[in-house]
């Protein structure tokens, strides 16, 4: 992978090495001192990136933190939420339907294949890696749930689940293992994927006799409930409140017990704020579900697909900003060769992301087969994967590794979602909503390119 | 903090009977046709700083990675405390107690001054980061070390000045518990206050009865701290003694020709071949 160490004493990118017996302390103190020399480096400037919950003790300074590092790039989700909310505005005062509960609760439901694809794409980027293949992997995941389940196999509902996202975890694995042990390039790896499974999701199909002309109805009730099927408005009043009490209680108990251990800790007026913000989002998301959004007979309830997605963006999240699995994945993308000398074993790190990117696809498949209620071997697996990173890069995910989040790509697949859906509403045509969404991504990625270079500035 | 337990029994060594902490013993390694090392004693003994000088493409650097366990040698044997040892993974030579600050440092710039700290060696409780651990411990030994000038041990890394940055490379090889601290051109990069902070911290692990094995090539620094020399050329050992029998000249022809005409004192290895570079 990365450094084939021929040693070459002084190959270091961070320190200059000294040149010969080096001419005393005199140039040392501001010529080789490139840290000194470089702008944006000097101390004071120094605390200005740093994460705004280290530099603060009270709101407002909070606040003021906060601010300074959008300002320098360190943005966040900020991009993304101010992104969003323009978007919703534009596409409403176009068209009033946009904002109706049901159109909202659709375009959820629209988002949840490219949400799940980004979190499966965040594995890679986050090591600094790319994986092109996740949207025909998904496509392989769901034709095998698909093909199991129906006649003539038959298999239960859960068999098919499990079958199906064993073969695409094991996909993902063997991609990784391929890049990891024989030295490959993901891009190349992965672009070989985008191909190949494509071939193998039609040979699966072709050869199940679970299919007519290409196409496998899902016939399964339960697999079909995945995302048209909905929870009782009372069961999603309850889902909400375990969602969100689960998440002030624990947010209360760590800051507390933080705060009394005198580690650093965000100011209680932050994380008060952070707790409404989530409360928020929760009780608006059940009101507008709770809605009754259908036309002739009554349509209410939270779909099945939210507390999927909620579930695999709690998973994630945890393993990769709990576990010491996650904080290898992190330093593997920041800096692959300080993370080899601390023992990290970056074949399994890499190899298990890549399987776990696998496995998230898997899920997308089978979110994306349930939506349609049935699986068709002209799924666009290409248009897919370049959607999930799409969600993923306009999250705030960075493509140069070892920065980003789940919630990234959630927040990105619902940007994509909307710009899908409103232009959809609007009737504008395909045309328009590729080219829409380009601009969306390149925005995304120039933000992205801008923030890092305020970055390597200071760094390099 | 290192141990702060004074290893005496074994200052002894002076006397030359007790097997120092670690000694090399006709150490060898090529990256394939580039023979990096040849032939290579050394012997680094503990409470005592020996630096390791060489000029650029000497092999000073393989020779540290050899015993950190990332380059493992292709010839020879190691021998910690006596025992010979084999050395194959970082994880082995932190087993042993072997801290490496490299000269790039080894930091990941996306994670703060705790996570890069504990990078490798994570705390865990009921299987998580225990990250309050952590945070109190790495706290603890900045401050032994009086690196106070960082604002936040929460701030990426990214975000320090060179010298910081060196000053938490160190401040993570102190916070094991260790034998031997093995630095890579730890000054290279910093101005005259903070190498003076270094060097300090240098000794200060001396003295507390911690091996220092100190690579550079800047003199000044080399006869600052060190108690012993070792030199190398173009991959061989062509000097190693205590550091009284050197003068700054001598080094200098050790290090540019692999010999000196003017060398004094006793117990030093003559060079010879120049095969490689």
């Amino acid at each position: 992978m990365s450094q084939h160490d021929v040693e070459v004493p002084g190959n270091a990118d961070d320190t200059s090495p000294a040149p010969q017996v080096r001419a005393e302390a005199l140039d040392s103190a501001g010529v080789h001192d490139q840290h000194a020399a470089a702008p944006g480096r000097t101390p004071l400037d120094a605390a200005v990136v740093a994460a705004p919950e280290v530099v603060s003790n009270s709101f407002g300074e909070y606040v003021r933190a906060w601010a300074k590092r959008v300002r320098s790039g360190e943005s966040g989700v900020l991009p993304v939420l101010g992104g969003l909310v323009a978007i919703i505005v534009i596409f409403q005062v176009q068209e009033p339907v946009f904002l109706s509960a049901g159109n909202l609760i659709n375009l959820l439901v629209q988002g949840a294949v490219f949400m799940l694809l980004g979190m499966g794409e965040v594995f890679a980027l986050l090591l600094g890696e790319i994986d092109l293949s996740i949207g025909y992997v998904a496509g392989v995941g769901a034709v095998i749930v698909a093909a199991v389940v129906a006649y003539p196999h038959s298999w239960p509902w859960w068999a098919g689940i499990a079958a199906g996202l064993a073969a695409t975890t094991a996909i993902g694995a063997l991609q990784g293992a391929l890049i990891t042990r024989l030295h490959l390039p993901s891009f190349v790896v992965t672009l070989a994927g985008l191909l190949g499974w494509e071939g193998v999701m039609i040979f699966i199909v072709d050869s199940s006799g679970s299919g007519s002309g290409g196409t496998i109805r899902i016939s399964n009730n339960i697999l079909n409930d995945v995302v048209n099927g909905n929870m009782s408005p009372i069961a999603g009043w309850i889902l909400m409140a375990l969602v969100v009490g689960l998440f002030a209680s624990f947010t209360v108990f760590r800051d507390s017990r933080r705060r009394a251990g005198g580690l650093v800790t965000p100011p209680v007026g932050a994380m008060l704020l952070k707790i409404i913000i989530v409360a928020a989002a929760g009780i608006v998301l059940v009101v507008l579900a709770n809605t009754n959004r259908g036309v002739l007979v009554p349509l209410r309830g939270v779909p099945w697909v939210v507390p999927l997605l909620l579930g695999v963006l709690g998973l994630w999240s945890f393993l990769l900003g709990r576990t010491r699995y996650g904080r290898y994945v992190y330093a593997i993308g920041g800096n692959p060769e300080a993370a080899r000398r601390a023992g990290v074993n970056l074949t399994r790190i890499r190899t298990v992301a890549f399987a776990l990117s696998g496995l998230t696809a898997g899920l997308a498949g089978i979110v994306y087969e349930s939506r349609l209620g049935s699986i068709s071997i002209n799924i666009d697996g290409g248009t897919l994967v370049l959607y999930a990173v799409a969600a993923a890069v306009i999250g705030g995910t960075s493509l140069f590794g070892g920065r980003g989040k789940p919630l990234h790509a959630v927040l990105g697949g619902l940007v994509i979602a909307v710009i899908y859906n409103g232009l959809g509403l609007l009737g504008v045509g395909a045309a328009t909503e590729y080219i829409a969404t380009a601009l969306v991504l390149l925005a995304a990625v120039t933000v992205d390119a801008v923030a890092r270079r305020g970055r390597t500035l200071g760094t390099s | 903090m290192s141990s702060g337990q004074p290893l005496s029994e074994t200052v002894v060594l002076a006397e030359g009977n007790v097997e120092p902490l670690l000694r090399l013993r006709g150490v060898g390694k090529s990256f394939g046709p580039v023979q990096a090392l040849t032939d290579v004693d050394l012997t680094v003994p503990l409470g005592q700083v020996t630096a390791l000088a060489g000029d650029n493409g000497a092999g000073k650097s393989v020779l540290i990675k050899t015993v950190a366990g990332i380059h493992p040698p292709d010839a020879g044997q190691i021998y910690w405390q006596g025992n010979p040892v084999h050395i194959r993974s970082p994880r082995d030579a932190a087993a042993l107690g072997i801290e490496t600050v490299y000269q790039d440092l080894a930091l990941c710039d996306n994670l703060d001054i705790v996570q890069n700290m504990f990078l490798g060696r994570e705390r865990l409780r009921r299987g998580l980061l225990d990250e309050d651990s952590m945070e109190k411990a790495a706290k603890d030994t900045l401050l032994s070390l009086s690196v106070t000038t960082v604002r936040s041990i929460r701030q990426p890394v990214a975000s320090l000045s060179g010298g910081q940055r060196q000053a938490v490379a160190v401040a993570k090889a102190a916070l094991w518990t260790s034998k031997l601290v093995i630095m890579d051109e730890p000054t290279a990069a910093l101005g005259v206050a903070a190498t003076g902070m270094v060097l300090d911290l240098v000794r200060h692990l001396a003295a507390q009865g911690v091996a220092v094995l100190v690579i550079s090539h800047n003199l000044n620094d080399v006869f600052a701290v060190a108690d012993r020399l070792a030199i190398l050329h173009l991959g061989h050992m062509v000097a190693e003694g205590p550091a009284s029998d050197f003068d700054r000249q001598i080094v200098v022809d050790f290090m540019t020709t692999g010999r000196s005409s003017r060398r004094s004192g006793d117990g030093l290895v003559d060079g010879v071949g120049r095969s490689g570079g």
